[in-house]
Order: C-alpha cells, then structure tokens, then sequence
C-alpha cells in the first residue's frame, strides 16, 4: 500500500524528480515520489551525461555552473560511485557567425567567473589530438576544462536512495492516473497502486509534463521529439572531454568504463513519444564520427538506443508555479540538457517550496512567460 | 554458497551470480536496472549469454515465475559492426 498523505507529491523518477526528492527530504518535508516504472527509465537513463557550463543565456550559465559545485562534492553528499569526471567540452565553431556568437558567449561566460577560452583552429589538437580540424572544418572552438560528465543511472539511484535514507517514499512501478483539484486547489493523487492526500504536486515527468498538466486543466507548450544516441566497444582512454558541434548537431565522450557514447539530432525529426532506434542514425552518426576521428573506422559500435527531449518553445525550462492551480509546480521542459542543471534545479525548488524563495531568480522560466511573449531564446543546444 | 559465490553469470562483463543476488536485494529488481547497475547485457554479446540467466535468477529471488519477468529490449545492432562499415567506406580493412 502507498502512503496515505503527504506533503508533497513528485511524479517522476528521472533525475529531476528524485533529486528534488532528495533536497526536500533534507529539509524535513514529507515527500512521496511516483514513478511509473523503473528510476531513470526516462529521458535520464538513456541520456549522454554531458555537464556543460557553456551557455549563451546567463541564468542557464548559474545554473549549470552552480550544479558543477554541487557535482564537485555529490558523490561524498550522496556516498555512491556516480563517474563523475571534469574532463572538459570543446565546442566547435565552424563559421563565422558561429566564431562570432562564441566569442560573446565567452565574454559573458568569464564575466560571470567560469573558467573559460577561446581557441584558434591550431589549438583544438593540443585539447583532442585525434579530430581531424580539417575535414571537419572546424575554424575554433571553446574550452572549459571544468566541464565534464557522470553516470546519468547512478546519479539518480545516488539522489533516491540518500532521499529515503532521509525519509521520502519513492514508489517505482506506480503510475499517476489523475490529480483531484477542487476550487483551485490540489486535493489528492491517484495511481494505480491507491491515492495519496497532498497539497503540492511536482510535475516532473519529462517528455509526459504535457500529460500530467492536462490532468489538472493547465496546457503546457513541451512537445516531445525522440533523439538517438549509440554506444561503441570500450576502447583505451583516448578522448577526456565531450566533443560537440552545434553546426552538425553532433556530440561524443568515452565513458569511465571506455566506450564512446554520441549523439546526432536529426533536424528533420517530427515531434512525437516514439523511441524507436533507426538506421538512418547509426549510419549519419558513424559518417560524422569517422570524419570528426578518422581512427574510430575500425571501432565497432555495439548498441543504439533513443530517448525523448521535453522540449520547450524556447528551450529553456519551466520551473515553479503555475497561475490556475495552486500548489502545482513544474520541473519540467529541459530538452537536451536536463541532466547537468538537475542538482541545482532541485535545490531551487525546494527552496520554493519550503521557504517560498530562492537562492536564484527563477521567475524568468515560470510558464507566464510564454503567455507573456517573454521570450528569449537558447542559442546553444543540440537540437 | 561459497561456491556459487565464484559462478560468473555474465562472462563478458565478468559479474558472478553472488553480485546480482545482492543487486535485487538492494532493489533493483528487474533486468533493466541490473544491466544498468552491474553492466551485465551491455558486453559484445549484449546480454544473450546471460540476460536469460538473471531472469531466472530474479524469478527465483522473487518467488515468481520467469515469464513474468520483462526482459530489456534488444538494441541494435545485431553484431557489433565497425562505424566505418556503416558510415559506407569501401576499404574497412584495419590499418597496421
Ligand atoms: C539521447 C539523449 C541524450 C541526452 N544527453 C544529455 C546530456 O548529455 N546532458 C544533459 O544534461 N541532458 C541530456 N539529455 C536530456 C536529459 O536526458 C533530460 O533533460 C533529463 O533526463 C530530464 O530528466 P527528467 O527527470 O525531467 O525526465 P525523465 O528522465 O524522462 O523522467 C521522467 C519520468 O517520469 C515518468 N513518468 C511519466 N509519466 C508518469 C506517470 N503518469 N506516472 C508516474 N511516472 C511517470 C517517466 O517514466 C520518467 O521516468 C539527453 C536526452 C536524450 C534523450
Ligand atoms: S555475457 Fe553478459 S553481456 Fe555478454
């Protein structure tokens, strides 16, 4: 049997609903997390891991740097083996206008203390000898060597397991069916498994918010859009930090246990739930890998699998309440890069929900915005 | 006991029959989240060798039957094929 009441209920268990978990249950608030099957089974566990603090928006550049000082300490917060590894990003500029764009970004990206730089086209081999700069056409790059990547699987059982170890109920398996509003307010959750009194629900079911949202009236504009991913044969350590291309929509990493692991967005991809692997990606990815690193040719890619981008129309992410229904607050809309953002996204909700403020402004993505026309956009994703 | 402890289930990965016992104790509890937690079905055989030998083994940590044991879905592709094959070069012979 599931709990009969509780504070607050998350829907969720990707990364983002169990470290909100975590931090509420820190704080002393009585919290219950659903999941409708296994943790991370979502967008998370099919996820590249990538850390990135280099953004062109300021507030997506805090959150991702102050989420780097959380990563920094987690796996001693948290007591669990997360492969957490500052091996640095490389973003690849391959024209002018990209050249120009970055070279704002890193402006503004040192303004606000990130250790950050501009390289020549014959300073990229000095960060990764094996690309080939020429044949990819690569003209300069960024680097931040305090960008990195984690287990996204380990990192959310590490956020679910210190959360019950501080009290929170999380029930996998157990999928939401309805949230009973009356007179504007969040009365109790429904699932499979029983019903749960609460006046706060967090709805963070990624690429399913849309769902969650109807069931209590409020539309929101996340659609979803598959994304695929592939995964070679461990290899020797040869590449340290995450590769990625904005132009070609591109990026790869090797894992702590070896393996290469990249990603391709189709531009031409509809939106949709389908998760499907396709051909058409393993043979686009594997052009793109054996022209950025001709040496990969002979590595055998062993498994392809795909995952969902919550995407927003500006995407950036929905965070906080919402005008219709009080109590319900969103944690939702990360697109590409959910992930890196989730540990300080967590803390600032919880801080909404206990203290009713936050260490950082988060109005900016409140939902309002989007009816407001308050919209800037985030140049630098992967889309 | 002791020696179970030694059989290695997942001979790619090299996991023994002791290590996923202990991982469904601690929760994880269906293929999909051991292969996640210990890599076993992630090796070059991609779990054919062993993913049907954890099934069983949760079935019987579980009291319940294999069946109703949902297995991880099969990822492509089939063989561990090399990128260059699929990226379409003519030569894929490896260079010395
Ligand atoms: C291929 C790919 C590569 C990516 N690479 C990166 C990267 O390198 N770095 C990065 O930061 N981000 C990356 N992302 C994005 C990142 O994965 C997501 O932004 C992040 O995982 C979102 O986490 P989440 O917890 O919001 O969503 P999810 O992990 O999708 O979790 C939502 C959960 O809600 C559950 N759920 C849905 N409906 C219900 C219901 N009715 N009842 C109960 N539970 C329900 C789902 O089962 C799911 O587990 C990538 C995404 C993909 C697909
Ligand atoms: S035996 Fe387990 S992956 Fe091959």
């Amino acid at each position: 049997m599931i709990k009969e009441k509780a504070e607050v209920v998350i829907v969720g268990g990707g990364i983002v609903g169990c470290s909100i978990a975590y931090n509420l249950a820190i704080r002393g608030v009585d919290v219950v997390l659903f999941e409708r099957s296994y943790l991370a089974s979502g967008a998370t566990g099919r996820c590249g891991g990538g850390i990135r603090q280099q953004w062109s928006t300021e507030e997506n550049i805090r959150l991702a740097m102050e989420s780097v000082k959380i990563f920094e300490g987690l796996e001693e917060e948290l007591d669990y083996h997360i492969e957490y590894y500052q091996g640095g990003y490389l973003v690849l500029a391959h024209t002018e206008d990209e050249v120009k764009q970055f070279k704002k970004n890193v402006s503004l990206q040192r303004k606000l203390g990130l250790n950050v730089r501009f390289l020549e086209a014959d300073e990229i081999n000095d960060i990764v000898p094996h690309l080939d700069v020429e044949a990819i056409g690569a003209i300069g790059a960024t680097w931040c060597p305090t960008d990195g990547h984690a287990n996204p699987f380990k990192t959310t059982i590490a956020y679910a397991r210190a959360a019950e170890k501080h009290g929170a109920h999380i029930y996998k398996f157990t999928e939401v069916k309805g949230i009973k509003v009356e007179k504007g307010e969040i009365k109790e959750v429904i699932t499979d498994k029983g019903k749960t009194k609460t006046k706060i629900v967090v709805n963070a079911a990624g690429a399913y918010s849309r769902e969650i949202a109807k069931m209590v009236g409020v539309e929101l504009p996340n659609k979803p859009y598959r994304h695929e991913i592939l995964a070679t044969e461990p290899l020797k350590h040869v590449l340290d930090p995450m590769v990625i291309s904005f132009h070609d929509n591109v990026y790869f990493r090797q894992t702590e246990h070896g393996e290469v692991v990249g990603g391709w967005g189709d531009p031409n991809e509809p939106s949709s739930y389908n998760i499907e692997s396709s051909f058409h990606f393993i043979v686009q990815m594997s052009r793109l890998l054996s022209r950025y690193v001709p040496k990969f040719r002979h590595v055998n890619i062993v498994r392809q699998w795909a995952g969902l981008y919550d995407v927003t129309p500006d995407a950036r992410p929905i965070l906080g309440p919402v005008e219709e229904v009080e109590g319900f607050i969103q944690a939702n809309g990360f697109s590409g890069h959910g992930f890196m953002v989730a540990p300080m996204v967590a803390k600032l909700i919880a801080e909404l929900i206990v203290e009713g403020k936050t260490s950082l402004p988060i109005e900016s993505l409140n939902l309002k915005r989007f009816r407001e026309g308050r919209v800037i956009k985030e140049a630098s994703v992967v889309g | 006991m002791e020696k179970k402890d030694k059989i290695i289930v997942c001979r790619c990965e090299d996991i023994t029959y002791d290590e996923i016992v202990q991982a469904i104790r601690e929760g994880f509890t269906t293929p999909d989240e051991i292969k996640r937690v210990l890599r076993c079905g992630m090796g070059p055989c991609q779990g054919r060798t062993c993913m049907r030998l954890i099934q069983r083994i949760i079935a019987k940590e579980l009291n319940k039957n294999p069946a109703e044991i949902k297995m991880p879905k099969v990822r492509p592709p089939l063989r561990p094929s090399p990128i260059g094959l699929f990226a379409g070069e003519k030569n894929d012979k490896r260079e010395s």
